[in-house]
Protein backbone atom coordinates (compact mmCIF):
# COMPACT_ATOMS: atom_id res chain seq x y z
CA UNK A 1 0.00 0.00 0.00
CA UNK A 2 1.40 3.67 -0.89
CA UNK A 3 1.24 5.99 1.71
CA UNK A 4 -0.76 7.76 -0.30
CA UNK A 5 -3.19 5.50 0.05
CA UNK A 6 -3.02 5.33 4.18
CA UNK A 7 -2.74 8.96 4.56
CA UNK A 8 -6.31 8.74 2.31
CA UNK A 9 -7.97 6.83 4.69
CA UNK A 10 -6.63 8.20 7.51
CA UNK A 11 -8.05 11.83 6.40
CA UNK A 12 -11.50 10.16 5.37
CA UNK A 13 -11.53 8.52 8.86
CA UNK A 14 -10.83 11.95 10.69
CA UNK A 15 -14.38 13.15 8.97
CA UNK A 16 -16.48 10.29 10.04
CA UNK A 17 -15.74 8.60 6.61
CA UNK A 18 -15.51 5.19 5.51
CA UNK A 19 -14.38 4.31 1.90
CA UNK A 20 -17.64 2.50 1.78
CA UNK A 21 -19.47 5.25 3.53
CA UNK A 22 -20.15 2.61 6.33
CA UNK A 23 -20.46 3.77 10.10
CA UNK A 24 -17.26 3.61 12.24
CA UNK A 25 -19.02 0.60 14.34
CA UNK A 26 -21.42 -1.28 11.35
CA UNK A 27 -20.67 -4.25 10.01
CA UNK A 28 -20.91 -5.62 6.72
CA UNK A 29 -24.21 -7.73 5.96
CA UNK A 30 -23.50 -11.43 7.67
CA UNK A 31 -25.06 -14.73 6.13
CA UNK A 32 -24.10 -17.72 8.16
CA UNK A 33 -25.13 -20.76 5.96
CA UNK A 34 -25.24 -24.45 7.03
CA UNK A 35 -24.32 -28.01 5.88
CA UNK A 36 -22.02 -26.36 2.64
CA UNK A 37 -19.52 -30.48 2.99
CA UNK A 38 -22.61 -32.29 4.30
CA UNK A 39 -21.27 -35.12 2.43
CA UNK A 40 -17.99 -34.98 3.55
CA UNK A 41 -17.22 -33.31 6.91
CA UNK A 42 -19.46 -33.84 9.86
CA UNK A 43 -20.34 -30.84 10.44
CA UNK A 44 -19.49 -27.56 8.05
CA UNK A 45 -20.58 -23.67 7.33
CA UNK A 46 -19.95 -20.89 5.30
CA UNK A 47 -20.04 -17.18 6.87
CA UNK A 48 -19.99 -14.40 4.48
CA UNK A 49 -19.09 -10.86 5.76
CA UNK A 50 -19.81 -8.57 2.89
CA UNK A 51 -17.58 -10.44 -0.02
CA UNK A 52 -15.23 -12.27 2.24
CA UNK A 53 -15.91 -15.24 2.67
CA UNK A 54 -15.05 -18.20 4.62
CA UNK A 55 -15.86 -22.27 5.10
CA UNK A 56 -15.23 -23.68 8.11
CA UNK A 57 -15.16 -28.20 8.65
CA UNK A 58 -15.46 -30.40 11.58
CA UNK A 59 -14.36 -33.79 11.45
CA UNK A 60 -13.99 -35.55 14.28
CA UNK A 61 -11.92 -38.85 15.17
CA UNK A 62 -11.59 -41.20 18.03
CA UNK A 63 -8.13 -41.12 19.85
CA UNK A 64 -6.03 -41.29 22.97
CA UNK A 65 -6.27 -38.50 25.39
CA UNK A 66 -3.40 -36.91 26.59
CA UNK A 67 -1.85 -38.22 29.48
CA UNK A 68 -2.37 -35.45 31.81
CA UNK A 69 -6.11 -35.15 30.73
CA UNK A 70 -7.32 -38.98 30.49
CA UNK A 71 -10.91 -38.18 30.58
CA UNK A 72 -11.01 -35.47 28.33
CA UNK A 73 -11.11 -35.27 24.82
CA UNK A 74 -9.91 -32.00 22.90
CA UNK A 75 -9.93 -29.95 19.42
CA UNK A 76 -7.87 -28.83 17.20
CA UNK A 77 -8.20 -25.67 14.66
CA UNK A 78 -6.49 -25.17 11.70
CA UNK A 79 -6.76 -22.28 9.25
CA UNK A 80 -4.91 -22.26 6.05
CA UNK A 81 -4.87 -18.48 4.11
CA UNK A 82 -5.30 -20.42 0.95
CA UNK A 83 -3.70 -18.84 -2.40
CA UNK A 84 -7.02 -19.17 -4.03
CA UNK A 85 -8.63 -16.20 -1.79
CA UNK A 86 -6.27 -13.22 -2.31
CA UNK A 87 -3.35 -12.15 -4.94
CA UNK A 88 -1.49 -11.92 -1.28
CA UNK A 89 -1.35 -15.12 -0.40
CA UNK A 90 1.23 -18.10 -1.20
CA UNK A 91 1.11 -21.51 -1.73
CA UNK A 92 3.40 -23.45 0.90
CA UNK A 93 3.58 -24.25 5.09
CA UNK A 94 1.44 -22.70 6.79
CA UNK A 95 3.09 -19.46 7.31
CA UNK A 96 2.78 -17.21 10.71
CA UNK A 97 -0.73 -15.00 9.84
CA UNK A 98 -1.77 -18.75 9.10
CA UNK A 99 -0.80 -19.77 12.41
CA UNK A 100 -2.12 -16.76 14.42
CA UNK A 101 -5.77 -17.58 12.94
CA UNK A 102 -5.83 -20.47 13.69
CA UNK A 103 -4.39 -20.08 17.42
CA UNK A 104 -7.00 -17.08 18.24
CA UNK A 105 -9.73 -18.93 16.90
CA UNK A 106 -8.99 -21.59 19.03
CA UNK A 107 -8.12 -20.00 21.58
CA UNK A 108 -11.86 -18.15 21.60
CA UNK A 109 -13.70 -21.76 21.83
CA UNK A 110 -11.17 -23.11 24.23
CA UNK A 111 -11.55 -20.10 26.60
CA UNK A 112 -14.76 -19.64 26.50
CA UNK A 113 -15.55 -23.13 27.74
CA UNK A 114 -18.12 -23.66 25.57
CA UNK A 115 -17.15 -27.33 24.50
CA UNK A 116 -17.64 -28.99 27.93
CA UNK A 117 -14.13 -31.50 27.15
CA UNK A 118 -15.14 -34.22 29.60
CA UNK A 119 -18.14 -34.91 27.36
CA UNK A 120 -15.89 -35.53 24.72
CA UNK A 121 -14.42 -38.65 26.57
CA UNK A 122 -15.84 -42.10 25.72
CA UNK A 123 -13.38 -44.38 27.80
CA UNK A 124 -11.50 -42.59 30.24
CA UNK A 125 -7.77 -42.96 30.28
CA UNK A 126 -8.14 -44.67 26.40
CA UNK A 127 -10.41 -43.08 23.91
CA UNK A 128 -11.51 -39.62 23.49
CA UNK A 129 -13.21 -37.60 20.77
CA UNK A 130 -11.04 -35.31 18.96
CA UNK A 131 -12.57 -32.36 16.86
CA UNK A 132 -10.94 -31.15 14.05
CA UNK A 133 -11.77 -27.77 13.06
CA UNK A 134 -10.90 -26.48 9.27
CA UNK A 135 -11.16 -22.72 8.22
CA UNK A 136 -10.31 -22.14 4.97
CA UNK A 137 -11.17 -18.46 2.99
CA UNK A 138 -12.56 -18.23 0.10
CA UNK A 139 -12.34 -14.67 -0.84
CA UNK A 140 -10.50 -12.18 1.32
CA UNK A 141 -12.29 -8.66 1.81
CA UNK A 142 -10.99 -7.87 5.34
CA UNK A 143 -11.97 -9.08 8.91
CA UNK A 144 -11.02 -12.88 8.31
CA UNK A 145 -10.85 -13.19 11.77
CA UNK A 146 -14.12 -12.37 12.69
CA UNK A 147 -15.26 -14.23 10.14
CA UNK A 148 -13.04 -17.15 10.59
CA UNK A 149 -14.21 -17.67 14.37
CA UNK A 150 -17.81 -17.32 13.24
CA UNK A 151 -17.33 -20.02 10.51
CA UNK A 152 -15.86 -22.46 13.25
CA UNK A 153 -18.22 -21.77 15.89
CA UNK A 154 -21.19 -22.05 12.88
CA UNK A 155 -19.62 -25.65 11.77
CA UNK A 156 -19.37 -26.56 15.61
CA UNK A 157 -22.94 -26.21 15.68
CA UNK A 158 -23.64 -27.90 12.28
CA UNK A 159 -21.92 -30.94 13.85
CA UNK A 160 -23.20 -34.42 14.64
CA UNK A 161 -21.42 -37.39 15.88
CA UNK A 162 -20.47 -40.12 13.30
CA UNK A 163 -21.39 -43.34 14.62
CA UNK A 164 -18.45 -45.12 16.36
CA UNK A 165 -18.42 -49.09 16.82
CA UNK A 166 -17.00 -49.56 20.25
CA UNK A 167 -15.80 -53.21 19.91
CA UNK A 168 -13.79 -52.25 16.80
CA UNK A 169 -12.69 -48.56 17.78
CA UNK A 170 -13.90 -47.71 14.69
CA UNK A 171 -15.47 -44.72 13.32
CA UNK A 172 -18.40 -45.26 10.72
CA UNK A 173 -18.10 -41.93 9.23
CA UNK A 174 -20.89 -43.14 6.77
CA UNK A 175 -23.15 -42.68 9.34
CA UNK A 176 -23.81 -39.82 11.17
CA UNK A 177 -25.90 -39.86 14.52
CA UNK A 178 -28.41 -37.21 15.26
CA UNK A 179 -26.22 -36.31 18.41
CA UNK A 180 -24.80 -33.22 18.38
CA UNK A 181 -21.92 -31.13 19.93
CA UNK A 182 -22.86 -29.43 22.98
CA UNK A 183 -22.02 -26.46 23.17
CA UNK A 184 -22.80 -24.49 26.68
CA UNK A 185 -22.28 -20.67 24.91
CA UNK A 186 -21.53 -18.43 22.34
CA UNK A 187 -18.12 -17.35 21.98
CA UNK A 188 -17.76 -14.41 19.46
CA UNK A 189 -15.13 -12.60 17.90
CA UNK A 190 -15.06 -8.70 17.06
CA UNK A 191 -11.57 -7.30 16.12
CA UNK A 192 -11.59 -3.22 16.30
CA UNK A 193 -8.62 -1.50 14.51
CA UNK A 194 -7.01 1.85 15.48
CA UNK A 195 -6.37 3.88 12.63
CA UNK A 196 -4.88 7.45 13.94
CA UNK A 197 -7.01 8.05 16.72
CA UNK A 198 -10.32 6.20 15.21
CA UNK A 199 -11.18 3.09 15.94
CA UNK A 200 -13.52 1.19 13.40
CA UNK A 201 -14.62 -2.88 12.83
CA UNK A 202 -14.82 -5.13 10.30
CA UNK A 203 -12.41 -3.43 8.15
CA UNK A 204 -11.65 -4.19 4.23
CA UNK A 205 -8.40 -5.51 3.76
CA UNK A 206 -7.45 -1.43 2.93
CA UNK A 207 -8.09 -0.35 5.85
CA UNK A 208 -5.96 -3.26 7.58
CA UNK A 209 -3.79 -1.91 5.64
CA UNK A 210 -3.74 1.28 7.03
CA UNK A 211 -4.33 -0.06 10.40
CA UNK A 212 -1.90 0.97 13.24
CA UNK A 213 -2.93 -1.88 15.56
CA UNK A 214 -5.77 -4.34 15.86
CA UNK A 215 -7.10 -5.97 18.94
CA UNK A 216 -9.27 -9.19 18.11
CA UNK A 217 -11.57 -9.95 21.84
CA UNK A 218 -13.59 -12.85 22.03
CA UNK A 219 -16.32 -12.51 24.50
CA UNK A 220 -18.71 -14.49 25.74
CA UNK A 221 -21.83 -12.40 26.52
CA UNK A 222 -22.19 -8.97 27.12
CA UNK A 223 -19.52 -8.36 29.68
CA UNK A 224 -17.47 -10.95 30.20
CA UNK A 225 -14.03 -11.55 27.45
CA UNK A 226 -12.37 -15.24 27.26
CA UNK A 227 -9.88 -13.96 24.66
CA UNK A 228 -7.78 -11.53 23.08
CA UNK A 229 -4.80 -10.67 20.46
CA UNK A 230 -3.18 -7.77 20.10
CA UNK A 231 -1.71 -7.02 16.51
CA UNK A 232 0.34 -3.85 14.76
CA UNK A 233 3.06 -2.34 15.64
CA UNK A 234 1.39 0.71 17.27
CA UNK A 235 0.89 0.70 21.43
CA UNK A 236 -2.55 1.13 22.94
CA UNK A 237 -2.65 3.30 26.31
CA UNK A 238 -5.69 1.65 28.71
CA UNK A 239 -8.04 4.40 27.40
CA UNK A 240 -8.10 2.45 23.72
CA UNK A 241 -8.08 -0.34 25.51
CA UNK A 242 -11.16 0.19 27.81
CA UNK A 243 -12.85 1.73 24.62
CA UNK A 244 -12.14 -1.26 22.27
CA UNK A 245 -13.31 -3.54 24.62
CA UNK A 246 -16.88 -1.81 25.49
CA UNK A 247 -17.28 -1.65 21.71
CA UNK A 248 -16.53 -5.23 20.97
CA UNK A 249 -18.85 -6.01 23.55
CA UNK A 250 -21.48 -4.32 22.34
CA UNK A 251 -20.82 -5.44 18.73
CA UNK A 252 -20.43 -8.97 19.37
CA UNK A 253 -24.11 -9.23 21.38
CA UNK A 254 -25.10 -8.14 17.87
CA UNK A 255 -23.48 -11.47 16.24
CA UNK A 256 -24.86 -13.76 18.87
CA UNK A 257 -28.35 -12.52 17.06
CA UNK A 258 -26.99 -14.11 13.92
CA UNK A 259 -27.27 -17.87 16.09
CA UNK A 260 -30.77 -16.90 17.75
CA UNK B 1 -20.98 -59.48 -11.62
CA UNK B 2 -23.88 -57.74 -12.94
CA UNK B 3 -24.43 -54.15 -11.99
CA UNK B 4 -28.14 -54.03 -12.85
CA UNK B 5 -29.31 -50.67 -11.82
CA UNK B 6 -26.75 -47.63 -10.55
CA UNK B 7 -27.03 -46.83 -6.94
CA UNK B 8 -28.15 -43.87 -6.72
CA UNK B 9 -30.78 -44.35 -9.60
CA UNK B 10 -28.88 -42.97 -12.85
CA UNK B 11 -28.89 -44.43 -16.68
CA UNK B 12 -25.43 -45.74 -17.15
CA UNK B 13 -24.82 -42.80 -19.68
CA UNK B 14 -26.21 -40.06 -17.40
CA UNK B 15 -23.92 -37.51 -15.41
CA UNK B 16 -25.18 -36.74 -12.18
CA UNK B 17 -26.94 -33.09 -11.87
CA UNK B 18 -24.69 -30.12 -12.89
CA UNK B 19 -24.15 -26.59 -11.77
CA UNK B 20 -21.79 -23.97 -12.81
CA UNK B 21 -21.33 -20.41 -11.82
CA UNK B 22 -18.10 -17.82 -12.77
CA UNK B 23 -17.13 -14.87 -10.91
CA UNK B 24 -17.44 -16.37 -7.59
CA UNK B 25 -14.13 -15.14 -5.93
CA UNK B 26 -13.85 -11.42 -6.22
CA UNK B 27 -10.39 -11.22 -5.18
CA UNK B 28 -9.21 -13.50 -8.47
CA UNK B 29 -8.38 -12.43 -11.50
CA UNK B 30 -11.30 -14.95 -12.63
CA UNK B 31 -12.81 -17.65 -10.75
CA UNK B 32 -15.29 -20.69 -11.13
CA UNK B 33 -17.46 -22.95 -8.86
CA UNK B 34 -17.94 -26.34 -10.77
CA UNK B 35 -20.54 -29.08 -8.91
CA UNK B 36 -21.27 -32.46 -10.11
CA UNK B 37 -23.35 -34.45 -7.76
CA UNK B 38 -21.53 -33.41 -4.40
CA UNK B 39 -18.21 -32.98 -5.30
CA UNK B 40 -17.83 -28.94 -5.20
CA UNK B 41 -14.89 -27.61 -6.78
CA UNK B 42 -13.59 -24.37 -6.78
CA UNK B 43 -10.96 -22.97 -8.93
CA UNK B 44 -9.63 -19.20 -8.60
CA UNK B 45 -7.36 -17.50 -11.62
CA UNK B 46 -4.15 -15.37 -10.75
CA UNK B 47 -2.12 -13.60 -13.31
CA UNK B 48 -0.33 -13.04 -15.71
CA UNK B 49 2.19 -11.73 -12.42
CA UNK B 50 5.48 -12.35 -11.84
CA UNK B 51 7.00 -15.79 -11.39
CA UNK B 52 8.60 -16.73 -8.16
CA UNK B 53 11.26 -18.57 -7.56
CA UNK B 54 12.74 -15.93 -10.11
CA UNK B 55 14.56 -19.15 -11.59
CA UNK B 56 11.58 -20.61 -13.09
CA UNK B 57 11.35 -17.62 -15.37
CA UNK B 58 10.96 -18.59 -18.75
CA UNK B 59 11.91 -15.02 -21.04
CA UNK B 60 10.27 -16.91 -24.31
CA UNK B 61 6.90 -17.49 -22.49
CA UNK B 62 4.38 -17.12 -19.22
CA UNK B 63 3.88 -20.62 -17.76
CA UNK B 64 0.68 -21.95 -15.92
CA UNK B 65 1.30 -23.13 -12.69
CA UNK B 66 -1.79 -25.38 -11.40
CA UNK B 67 -2.32 -26.50 -7.69
CA UNK B 68 -5.02 -28.95 -6.46
CA UNK B 69 -6.35 -29.51 -2.69
CA UNK B 70 -8.60 -30.99 -0.76
CA UNK B 71 -9.99 -29.32 1.95
CA UNK B 72 -9.13 -30.99 5.59
CA UNK B 73 -12.69 -31.84 6.20
CA UNK B 74 -13.94 -32.42 2.60
CA UNK B 75 -12.61 -36.77 2.95
CA UNK B 76 -14.92 -39.01 2.64
CA UNK B 77 -13.91 -41.11 5.73
CA UNK B 78 -11.01 -39.68 8.05
CA UNK B 79 -9.64 -36.29 7.87
CA UNK B 80 -7.39 -35.42 5.36
CA UNK B 81 -4.21 -34.04 6.45
CA UNK B 82 -4.01 -30.53 5.30
CA UNK B 83 -0.59 -29.33 2.65
CA UNK B 84 0.35 -31.09 -0.61
CA UNK B 85 0.52 -34.80 -0.93
CA UNK B 86 2.20 -36.88 -3.94
CA UNK B 87 -1.84 -37.43 -4.99
CA UNK B 88 -2.40 -33.66 -5.05
CA UNK B 89 0.74 -32.60 -6.66
CA UNK B 90 0.54 -35.40 -9.27
CA UNK B 91 -3.33 -33.85 -10.03
CA UNK B 92 -1.53 -30.34 -10.01
CA UNK B 93 0.65 -31.45 -12.66
CA UNK B 94 -2.00 -33.21 -14.65
CA UNK B 95 -4.43 -30.53 -14.53
CA UNK B 96 -1.77 -27.99 -16.09
CA UNK B 97 -1.16 -30.80 -18.91
CA UNK B 98 -5.19 -30.87 -19.33
CA UNK B 99 -5.58 -26.82 -19.83
CA UNK B 100 -2.34 -25.98 -21.54
CA UNK B 101 -3.35 -26.83 -25.50
CA UNK B 102 -6.00 -24.58 -25.01
CA UNK B 103 -3.97 -21.84 -23.78
CA UNK B 104 -1.13 -19.35 -25.57
CA UNK B 105 0.43 -17.45 -22.88
CA UNK B 106 3.42 -16.99 -24.77
CA UNK B 107 2.92 -13.29 -24.79
CA UNK B 108 3.56 -12.98 -20.95
CA UNK B 109 7.06 -13.81 -20.81
CA UNK B 110 8.48 -14.69 -17.26
CA UNK B 111 5.30 -14.68 -15.81
CA UNK B 112 3.29 -17.17 -14.44
CA UNK B 113 -1.11 -17.91 -14.46
CA UNK B 114 -1.78 -19.28 -11.47
CA UNK B 115 -4.62 -22.02 -11.19
CA UNK B 116 -6.00 -22.60 -7.30
CA UNK B 117 -8.28 -25.54 -7.24
CA UNK B 118 -10.08 -25.94 -3.91
CA UNK B 119 -12.65 -29.22 -3.30
CA UNK B 120 -15.25 -28.22 -0.58
CA UNK B 121 -16.72 -31.55 -0.76
CA UNK B 122 -16.07 -34.46 -2.66
CA UNK B 123 -17.99 -38.00 -3.81
CA UNK B 124 -15.51 -39.19 -6.82
CA UNK B 125 -14.74 -36.96 -10.05
CA UNK B 126 -12.55 -34.23 -8.37
CA UNK B 127 -9.68 -34.07 -10.47
CA UNK B 128 -12.32 -33.66 -13.81
CA UNK B 129 -14.47 -31.16 -11.84
CA UNK B 130 -11.27 -28.99 -10.61
CA UNK B 131 -10.36 -29.15 -14.51
CA UNK B 132 -13.62 -28.08 -15.78
CA UNK B 133 -13.98 -25.42 -12.93
CA UNK B 134 -10.26 -24.30 -13.70
CA UNK B 135 -11.23 -23.73 -17.94
CA UNK B 136 -14.26 -21.73 -16.74
CA UNK B 137 -12.13 -19.45 -14.52
CA UNK B 138 -9.34 -19.13 -16.82
CA UNK B 139 -12.07 -17.69 -19.70
CA UNK B 140 -13.94 -16.06 -16.69
CA UNK B 141 -10.34 -14.46 -16.50
CA UNK B 142 -10.08 -13.05 -20.02
CA UNK B 143 -7.49 -15.31 -21.29
CA UNK B 144 -7.42 -16.45 -25.00
CA UNK B 145 -8.76 -19.85 -25.40
CA UNK B 146 -8.90 -22.19 -27.94
CA UNK B 147 -11.66 -24.11 -26.56
CA UNK B 148 -12.97 -24.56 -23.06
CA UNK B 149 -12.05 -28.11 -21.25
CA UNK B 150 -14.38 -30.45 -20.23
CA UNK B 151 -13.43 -33.43 -17.96
CA UNK B 152 -15.26 -36.40 -16.85
CA UNK B 153 -14.56 -39.59 -15.39
CA UNK B 154 -16.15 -43.03 -17.13
CA UNK B 155 -15.06 -46.40 -16.21
CA UNK B 156 -16.34 -49.71 -15.84
CA UNK B 157 -18.54 -51.05 -12.78
CA UNK B 158 -19.21 -54.53 -12.84
CA UNK B 159 -19.99 -55.30 -15.87
CA UNK B 160 -21.44 -52.24 -17.17
CA UNK B 161 -19.91 -49.35 -18.58
CA UNK B 162 -20.96 -45.82 -16.79
CA UNK B 163 -20.57 -42.34 -17.27
CA UNK B 164 -19.34 -40.18 -14.48
CA UNK B 165 -18.84 -42.76 -11.20
CA UNK B 166 -19.76 -41.94 -7.78
CA UNK B 167 -17.71 -42.46 -5.00
CA UNK B 168 -19.90 -46.02 -4.57
CA UNK B 169 -19.12 -46.95 -7.86
CA UNK B 170 -15.91 -46.31 -7.47
CA UNK B 171 -15.91 -48.48 -4.45
CA UNK B 172 -17.48 -51.23 -5.62
CA UNK B 173 -16.89 -54.38 -3.94
CA UNK B 174 -16.46 -56.82 -7.26
CA UNK B 175 -14.28 -53.97 -9.15
CA UNK B 176 -14.80 -50.71 -10.77
CA UNK B 177 -12.76 -49.19 -13.08
CA UNK B 178 -11.62 -45.30 -13.33
CA UNK B 179 -10.44 -43.20 -16.13
CA UNK B 180 -10.62 -39.67 -15.75
CA UNK B 181 -10.50 -37.90 -19.30
CA UNK B 182 -10.32 -34.11 -20.47
CA UNK B 183 -12.00 -32.70 -23.63
CA UNK B 184 -12.05 -30.12 -25.69
CA UNK B 185 -15.89 -29.93 -26.64
CA UNK B 186 -15.50 -28.58 -29.86
CA UNK B 187 -12.72 -30.77 -31.81
CA UNK B 188 -13.08 -34.04 -28.83
CA UNK B 189 -9.13 -34.16 -28.45
CA UNK B 190 -8.45 -35.52 -25.18
CA UNK B 191 -5.95 -33.46 -23.31
CA UNK B 192 -5.84 -35.93 -19.89
CA UNK B 193 -6.51 -39.48 -19.58
CA UNK B 194 -5.50 -42.06 -16.66
CA UNK B 195 -7.20 -45.46 -16.12
CA UNK B 196 -7.50 -47.62 -12.94
CA UNK B 197 -8.80 -50.73 -13.37
CA UNK B 198 -9.43 -53.18 -15.95
CA UNK B 199 -11.08 -53.03 -19.25
CA UNK B 200 -11.01 -54.56 -22.75
CA UNK B 201 -9.31 -52.65 -26.06
CA UNK B 202 -12.91 -52.55 -26.91
CA UNK B 203 -14.34 -50.80 -23.78
CA UNK B 204 -11.71 -48.90 -24.07
CA UNK B 205 -12.71 -47.42 -27.50
CA UNK B 206 -16.26 -47.14 -26.31
CA UNK B 207 -15.63 -45.82 -22.87
CA UNK B 208 -13.64 -42.68 -24.92
CA UNK B 209 -16.99 -42.38 -27.13
CA UNK B 210 -19.18 -42.04 -23.78
CA UNK B 211 -16.84 -39.43 -22.34
CA UNK B 212 -16.71 -37.28 -25.55
CA UNK B 213 -20.46 -37.36 -25.24
CA UNK B 214 -20.52 -36.57 -21.59
CA UNK B 215 -17.84 -33.14 -21.99
CA UNK B 216 -20.30 -32.06 -24.50
CA UNK B 217 -23.21 -32.05 -22.03
CA UNK B 218 -20.54 -30.36 -18.95
CA UNK B 219 -19.63 -27.75 -22.07
CA UNK B 220 -22.85 -26.56 -22.37
CA UNK B 221 -23.28 -25.77 -18.59
CA UNK B 222 -20.03 -24.13 -19.25
CA UNK B 223 -21.41 -22.15 -21.27
CA UNK B 224 -24.63 -21.17 -19.44
CA UNK B 225 -22.12 -20.03 -16.88
CA UNK B 226 -20.89 -17.76 -18.45
CA UNK B 227 -23.38 -16.65 -20.54
CA UNK B 228 -24.95 -16.03 -17.36
CA UNK B 229 -22.66 -13.35 -16.17
CA UNK B 230 -21.52 -11.67 -19.09
CA UNK B 231 -24.82 -11.88 -20.56
CA UNK B 232 -23.96 -12.52 -24.56
CA UNK B 233 -26.40 -14.44 -26.56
Amino acid sequence: MTSGTKSYIQALLQRGIREDNRKMDEYRKITVEYGVSAKSAEGSARVKIGETEVVAGVKMEVGDPFPDKPDEGTIMVNAELLPLSSPEFESGPPDVESIELSRVVDRGIRESKTIDFKKLCIKPGEKVWLLFIDIYPINDDGNLFDAAALAAFAALRDAKFPAYDEETGKVKYSEKTDKPVPLECMPMACTVLKIGDKFIIDPSTREEEAADARLTLVSTDHTNLCAMQKGGTHPFVSEDINHMAELSLRKAEELRKLFK
Amino acid sequence: MTYDKRSDGRKFDELRPMEAKVGVIARADGSAMFKIGKTVAYAAVYGPRALHPSHMRNPETGILRCNYNMMSFSGSGERVRPGPSRRSKEIGLVTEKALLPVMDISGFPNTVVDVFIELLQTDAGTRCAGITAAALALADAGFPMRDLVAAVSVGKVGDKLVVDLSKEEEDYEEGATDMPLAILPRTGEVTLLQMDGNISKDELKELVENAKKAARKINEVQIKALKDKYGVN
